[in-house]
């Protein structure tokens, strides 16, 4: 081996080199520990909402405690607060939005995946995410302006009349056709989750392998029992995530409930009757609550929706991790 | 044997490679030799590719990979802890089997690798792109052009950019990793026309699966197989009176 | 044999047929609302609305400080937002495969993204306004930030992680440092990406409404930022719920606005991102 011959020239540009060269892993620290510091930040910002939205809440959770969660009496004059009404038409119209919701993007994801010619497939894909490009202020002017009255007027007077006598279904559709209600708030909100369920319904439905479904094809299956029986149990964790997903999206929609649900504190005998939700009860309330406690007890409704989204688009995310990993291996 | 004719560029002491718990390279011993043009031939996975990127620490960039043993550049082992792996890349340039412009102008492709290292006034750097491009016999053809983006050269020019950003820094050691094998026959025939130039200034390395490539562009052969060094030596020796039958059969075609 | 196989066909026929009214469905609704928008906004777009303030009942007047303000807070809003959420996210695709912090961000962020606006809202309240005492423009832009964050960090993380590996090694290859690689050759071959998602992002806020009800509130007239300052949503949500037909056209007109904004975005995002998927 040669040794090193260390000329004066080559030292010189040896200490240039190192000087460099001591920048470049300096400059490397500095770029790591930026990128990292907001990585961290964007973390800090979840820690950050909880508590802060724990600290606003206090009074309230130091004055009713979890009976919050239960209680019915919503009144500002007596300083009264119960949560339920509000959580009630949360968990409820999110319920009727999954409802009617998921079949009808399944259906969607069939025809995106399955049916519809190939050259189709992107604008009417496009088209379907379009909903949810759709600001939620423009669903909540529809939906009072356009909808809701042709609601009351077409659809309501038939469901009461064709539903009366009924057991059980008989009572949901009963009461004057305002229009406004649990109802319509159910419906807007099963088109604004629409494009989130089967958007990743048909992601999933895309990831089958080929091979899978050619080979259930090729024992004479029909499409329909190809989805049902192969696609569908294959994709079912991913399915479940995008069900989830949609659901913690019905969970926490603002705007568009705030105009038809109606704002009534008041218990429901019928799905027709206006009632509220968390986030209709914040968007009418907030600015004019004026004491603490009033503030409080409606922060503390806002503390209650992100546990529960919070909760629900953490399974949606553990089912289409479980999907992914199911996938890779 | 002209063994001793020319130095070790980069001598490999058993060195030993892990993909975990994979042992992907058997106690390889062997010396590139300066100024020549080493190639590694050898069925896909046989390690050839993997020994080619323990000389620039490439490997480095993956978690669970590792190396033991000693690699000798001038002498220097650059297996050692202490070694900085920017300077080490910038010494030992390297080529991919796809071609890798930047998204970014000609002229910036070349200027990129150059500014790491230099400072240079704006018509030393001019006269650098030229030559790294003439270098590479890209030119004539980019010359026009050199505002424009890299991505909008052919397949075959863009590996030529390629080398030419490659020696642009001016390294030592040139590592081609199956720099052909995604280009048609006659920019390939433009690149091996390259190589035979670049050997009077560079040591080379290249991976090929293709025989009669390693053949026409290099003055030492090393063959492996499974991870192993089956046998390394000139590449008239290794091509027409090979010792080790496994060498004989894998060249003459009965094998692989 | 053969009746097996006919009630097998005509359940088949029978979903198929569902799922064909399932996509019309959804078409019907997206058809209808845009219909209602244009129906009703067209007629009450006019230049008044570019110039004059938002009126009082009865009286005359336009949006004109309702679109600054919503522009000035979505600007702001995003020019805070974007290098926050493309740094978290190069950290997340260039340093993500070691470490915990990676992966837990990762999954926050995406939570993030689904999480209820109006609770972004409620914490800006309580950070912010709660302690300037004021509700105010800037309060507003910042909930509109944390807003874009996840966005921008969810499409940076996956553009970056579609440049091909070997461009790293390239650049490596040749000696460069890591932050030099990263932002001059993988971001830079991201960049329609990146892009695409700030569009997206901006989409996103010029619509939102929830975020801006406890921050920048609402303002008649012209404001600065430190001021509660008038935006688009938030004036339509007031007029809409008045009883005065004016109020219900500015309202439209708003609407048909934003709409507007947020179609042409997209329109510009899918076609930003198109030749890129090509390549």
């Amino acid at each position: 081996m040669a040794p090193v011959v260390v000329t004066p020239a080559s030292e010189t540009l040896m200490n240039s080199q190192e000087k460099r060269l001591h920048k470049q892993a300096m400059q490397d620290r500095i770029f790591r520990g930026t990128t990292r510091f907001f990585a961290f930040f964007v973390l800090a910002l979840l820690a950050g909402i909880l508590i802060s939205l724990l600290i606003g809440a206090w009074p309230a959770i130091q004055q009713f405690g979890l009976g919050f969660v239960v209680g019915t009496e919503w009144n500002p004059v007596t300083g009264q607060f119960g949560g339920w009404n509000s959580i009630r038409g949360t968990l409820l119209s999110s319920f009727i939005a999954l409802l009617i919701g998921v079949p009808v993007s399944f259906g969607i994801a069939i025809f995106l995946t399955e049916l519809s010619p190939v050259w189709l497939r992107r604008p009417l894909g496009i088209a379907i995410e379009l909903l949810a490009g759709v600001p939620s202020i423009i669903y909540g002017m529809w939906g009072l302006f356009v909808f809701a009255p042709w609601f009351a007027d077409n659809v309501q007077p038939w469901l009461t009349e064709h539903s009366a006598g009924l057991p059980i279904i008989g009572g949901l559709f009963d009461g004057p056709p305002m229009g406004i209600g649990m109802l319509t708030a159910g419906l807007i909100l099963s088109v604004m989750v629409i494009p989130y369920i089967s958007s990743v319904m048909r992601d999933v439905f895309e990831v089958v392998p080929p091979m899978l479904k050619e080979s259930a094809y090729g024992l004479g299956g029909t499409t329909w029992e190809v989805v049902w029986r192969v696609v569908l149990p294959y994709t079912r964790s991913g399915v479940m995530g995008g069900v989830m997903l949609g659901l913690g999206r019905a969970l926490g929609e603002t705007m568009a409930i705030t105009f038809v649900i109606g704002n009534a504190q008041q218990p429901i005998h019928s799905l027709f009757d206006p009632s509220t939700s968390i986030s209709a009860t914040l968007a009418n309330e907030f600015t004019e609550a004026t004491t603490a406690l009033h503030t409080g007890s409606l922060i503390y409704l806002g503390l209650l929706l992100f546990f529960i989204t919070f909760v629900v688009l953490t399974l949606s995310k553990l089912m289409l991790l479980r999907m992914q990993r199911a996938e890779g291996h | 044997m002209t063994a001793e004719t020319t130095k070790a560029k980069l001598a490999v002491k058993n060195l030993n490679f892990y993909y975990g718990n994979f042992h992907a390279l058997k106690n390889i011993n062997l010396n590139i030799r300066e100024g020549k043009v080493t190639a590694f031939i050898g069925p896909s996975g046989c390690g050839k590719s993997t020994l080619l990127r323990t000389f620039n620490r490439m490997y480095e960039l993956y978690p669970k990979l590792r190396a033991e043993g000693e690699i000798l550049l001038n002498g220097n082992n650059i297996l050692d802890r202490g070694v900085d792996l920017n300077m080490l890349r910038a010494k030992v340039g390297m080529v991919f089997q796809k071609p890798t412009p930047f998204p970014m102008s000609i002229y910036d492709n070349i200027a990129f690798g150059v500014k790491l290292y230099e400072s240079l006034s704006k018509s030393e750097m001019d006269d650098r792109v030229e030559w790294a491009l003439s270098k590479a016999a890209l030119w004539n053809e980019a010359k026009d052009k050199l505002r424009q983006s890299g991505l909008g050269l052919s397949g075959g020019q863009q590996q030529r950019l390629c080398i030419a950003r490659a020696i642009a820094v001016k390294p030592e050691v040139l590592l081609l990793d199956e720099p052909t094998s995604a280009l048609d026959p006659i920019s390939t025939a433009h690149i091996e026309e390259l190589v035979h130039e670049l050997k009077r200034d560079y040591t080379i390395a290249i991976v090929t699966h293709n025989m009669q490539q390693a053949a026409r562009v290099s003055d030492y052969t090393a063959y492996m197989y499974l991870g192993e060094l089956v046998e390394v030596g000139e590449t008239d020796t290794i091509f027409t009176t090979p010792t080790k039958k496994a060498t004989e059969d894998y060249i003459t075609g009965k094998f692989g | 044999m053969l009746s097996i196989y006919a009630r097998r066909r005509f359940v088949n026929f029978i979903s198929l047929s569902l799922s064909v009214l399932a996509m019309l469905f959804g078409l019907f609704w997206l058809a209808w609302i845009l219909y209602t928008l244009f129906k009703n906004g067209f007629g009450s777009l006019n230049l008044v609305l570019f110039t004059q303030t938002t009126p009082a009942p009865g009286s005359a007047g336009g949006l004109s400080n309702a679109i600054i303000g919503s522009l000035s807070m979505s600007v702001v809003g995003t020019l805070v937002g974007t290098p926050i959420g493309i740094l978290a996210g190069t950290y997340l695709a260039e340093f993500g495969d070691r470490g915990w912090l990676a992966p837990v961000t990762r999954f926050i962020n995406d939570i993030l993204l689904s999480a209820p606006s109006i609770v972004i809202g409620l914490f800006m309240y309580e950070v912010y306004v709660v302690h300037t005492g004021h509700f105010s423009g800037w309060a507003g832009a910042l909930a509109l930030a944390i807003l874009v964050i996840p966005v921008v960090v969810r499409t940076t993380e996956s553009m970056l992680r579609l440049v091909p590996h070997s461009m790293r090694e390239a650049a490596y290859a040749l000696g460069a440092p890591q932050w030099k690689m990263t932002l001059q050759v993988t971001l830079r071959a991201a960049k329609a990406g990146v892009v695409t998602g700030v569009i997206l992002a901006v989409a996103r806020i010029v619509g939102e409404t929830a975020p801006l009800l406890f921050t920048s509130l609402n303002n008649q007239f012209y404001s600065n930022m430190n001021q509660p300052m008038a935006n688009l949503p938030v004036v339509i949500f007031q007029f809409a719920m008045s009883p005065y037909e004016d109020w219900h056209n500015l309202a439209w007109a708003g609407s048909l606005l934003i709409g507007l904004f947020v179609l042409v975005m997209n329109v510009l995002a899918r076609t930003l991102i198109k030749p890129q998927q090509q390549h």
